[in-house]
């Protein structure tokens, strides 16, 4: 996957640093902006928005890099988070994490080699009465067993 | 025609909720019964969704949890018919929702609303009450909204449980152009939902909530800091934020008043350390999440300097009830200097999960077992964490602890945000401690030693114990270095990730002896 810039995609996000220009706060409303429109946010966009938001090259860095959600370099067609935090883990959440790299051949952090599913971990879900919990995109499932995780895949494999 | 209920709540949808929906109202067309399909919020009963429910002239009737395979059964029994004895005689029917025990014992004061009708319509949430608590406030004093809520008792549900009113005096004492009401909706803590509850099932509680704030102090701009987990909650929130302006409940001159109020969502961007309130404000502001040091308080120089009220969602939404039934109503509840009602979140290994709101004082067994029904996988319950990821470990010695800020003080553990998980049997107690490190070096701001630090060799040195590697020396290099990082950290991330560690080492030594003999 090449993270060269599209220039369809410069003017996005050259709209997207117009439109918040003004604003109080504006770099995390704008961060979020960018990567829900183009799904990452390139480095190559650095100088624009520090120029815009009256940052220097290195906040803007340092803003990004310290945010889990934010990511520098294109993700797979879908993301699938999966919670690691205690509840899950009462609910044998380690079993169902091993299970899903086994499945997907991938670590946290990575993309299946078709570029199909990123896999990244999570730190609560807000879904703990029902444990363990997974989030395919903005989906939310809630006692997930081995089952239901072929099904989630298999889902948005086939699309 | 029969109203028939299937809840919106993320929970609900994570159990298929959407598609038993879905089931039922095909199945409805397909048969000519007519319904009103209406997507309520969730009650809490979380163990039990999809949870449905069908109105009826003695009140409405629950049958769960329905899955789509059980919709057809469901109109072969008339169940739109709810009272009927071929419904009453359904695997899934419930009863009166009124009179199901687990419900009827709670304290429903600040989710009183939940689960009963659509979260977004507000003409429901006025015809449930919605709104008197700051039709009341918008005819007193900015002293006498902060009296109230002082005298209410309330104390900050985020976890620090710092009285609210004094902060809001703070605010209100603090001349400045410009003040801010900050909603801390970053709900980081496993075990932890009760936030996203208030925000999926009674969104305009908050909104009331935050515009009381804005009067009390003399705020017109208030953000709610939403973490990025819940996208259910931004769409919600989004939407009746939008129909509080088209109604003149926020903006200029809120219903006549002269007084303005305006909010606004801010997507957080999956840094847990963003719930604590400073670092919460640098984000905010545009920067890293690092936590600042204080004083000053953020309520005299909190986001972009100014005076600002950060308060927790489960606080906010608390404080339409307090303007609307009197600060005395609320403070009738509880015990000792715990005020009120907390709302309580059973998760991780249990049978019955969900929302259990009650007056402070009930103790943890009457949680664990007469609500929670036990363990999840029928085995004895060995810990509790309570408090989230920053809270002990709890053994079954002490579950007769009352939930009472003091009392859960005195055995050096916390309530924090009012979440219970339960583990069972197997879990490995030296293994959750190194999780409590591991967890701390991955969400540590970075800002101080002793938690960016403390957290990576806590975790190296807890592996050495557990593989055998001088035990009784590392041992006490552990309770040295969480000695270091409770007294010397600039912020409850470090100085209190010790608490799961020590109370796993206190209270489960065997668990971590039996991995070095």
């Amino acid at each position: 996957m090449s993270d060269t810039l599209a220039a369809a995609d410069l003017i996005k996000i050259e709209a997207h640093i117009d439109a918040h220009k003004g604003l109080p706060g504006a770099l995390l409303p704008l961060m979020h902006a960018i990567q829900d429109d183009i799904g990452y946010i390139p480095e190559e966009i650095y100088p624009q928005v520090s120029k815009a938001m009256a940052l220097s090259i290195a906040e803007v860095h340092g803003f990004i890099s310290f945010y889990h959600h934010f990511r520098t370099h294109p993700v797979g067609k879908h993301v699938l988070q999966v919670c690691r935090a205690e509840s899950c883990q009462a609910m044998g959440s380690e079993k169902l994490e091993a299970y899903i790299k086994a499945k997907l051949s991938v670590d946290y952090h990575n993309t299946t080699a078709d570029g199909k599913i990123t896999l990244l971990p999570v730190y609560c879900l807000g879904n703990c009465a029902c444990s363990p919990s997974v989030m395919m995109n903005e989906e939310i499932y809630g006692r997930v067993d081995m089952k239901q995780i072929d099904d989630i895949v298999n889902e948005v494999i086939h699309d | 025609m029969i109203k028939v209920f299937v809840p919106r709540d993320s929970t609900a949808l994570s159990l298929g909720a959407n598609r038993t929906a879905k089931a039922i109202q095909a199945e409805a067309d397909k048969r000519g019964v007519e319904i009103v399909l209406i997507r309520n919020g969730s009650r809490g009963l979380f163990w039990l969704e999809p949870f449905v429910e069908v109105e009826t002239e003695q009140g409405r009737v629950a049958f769960a949890p329905v899955k789509p395979k059980d919709v057809s059964s469901l109109f072969d029994a008339n169940f739109t018919d709810a009272l009927s004895n071929t419904a009453k005689e359904h695997s899934l029917y419930l009863g009166l929702v009124k009179e199901l025990k687990w419900l009827k014992k709670q304290h429903r004061l600040t989710f009183a609303r939940a689960g009963i009708s659509d979260p977004v319509s507000l003409d429901d949430y006025i015809e449930l009450d919605g709104y008197k608590g700051l039709k009341n406030a918008l005819t007193m004093s900015s002293e006498d909204i902060v009296k109230a809520v002082t005298d209410s008792g309330l104390r900050g549900r985020g976890g620090a449980a710092f009285p609210t009113g004094i902060k809001w005096n703070t605010v209100l004492g603090a001349s400045a152009n410009q003040k801010y009401i900050v909603c801390n909706a970053d709900e980081g803590d496993s075990g932890t939902f009760s936030d996203r509850m208030i925000m999926e099932n009674d969104p305009f509680v908050l909104i009331e909530g935050m515009t009381i704030a804005g009067l009390a102090v003399g705020a017109t701009q208030g953000y709610i800091y939403l973490r990025s987990e819940y996208p259910h909650s931004l769409a919600i929130l989004n939407e009746t934020i939008s129909k509080a302006y088209n109604a003149g409940y926020l903006g200029d001159d809120i219903k006549g008043s002269g007084k303005s109020f305006y909010i606004e969502v801010r997507r957080a961007a999956g840094a847990y350390i963003c719930g604590e309130e400073t670092a919460l404000l640098e984000s905010l502001e545009g920067k890293r999440g690092l936590v600042r040091f204080k004083p000053p308080l953020p309520a005299v120089e909190g986001l972009f300097a100014k005076p600002t009220v950060v308060n927790n969602v489960i606080s906010l939404a608390t404080v339409p009830i307090i303007l609307d039934k009197g600060a005395q109503y609320y403070a009738d509840y509880g015990m000792g200097r715990s005020r009120g009602t907390l709302p309580i979140q059973l998760a991780g290994n249990i049978k019955q999960g969900g929302l259990v709101e009650l007056a402070f004082g009930a103790t943890l067994r009457e949680l664990l077992y007469d609500y929670g029904g036990g363990s999840a996988t029928g085995r004895p319950i060995k810990a509790v964490q309570v408090g989230g990821p920053l809270g002990a470990y709890l053994p079954e010695s002490q579950f007769d602890t009352p939930l009472d800020y003091e009392a859960f003080a005195k055995i050096e553990a916390v309530l924090g945000h009012g979440g219970i998980v339960a583990f069972d049997d197997t879990v490995d107690m030296a293994k959750m401690a190194c999780y409590a490190f591991e967890f701390c070096a991955i969400e540590s701001c970075g800002k101080c030693t002793p938690c960016r630090i403390g957290a990576v060799r806590g975790l190296e040195v807890l592996h050495k114990m557990t593989s055998g590697q001088d035990y009784e020396k590392n041992l006490q290099l552990v309770r040295d270095l969480s000695d270091t990082m409770m007294s010397g950290s600039l912020c409850a991330m470090g100085g209190m990730t010790p608490y799961p560690v020590l109370s796993a080492l206190n209270h489960f030594p065997k668990d971590f002896e039996s991995q070095h003999k």
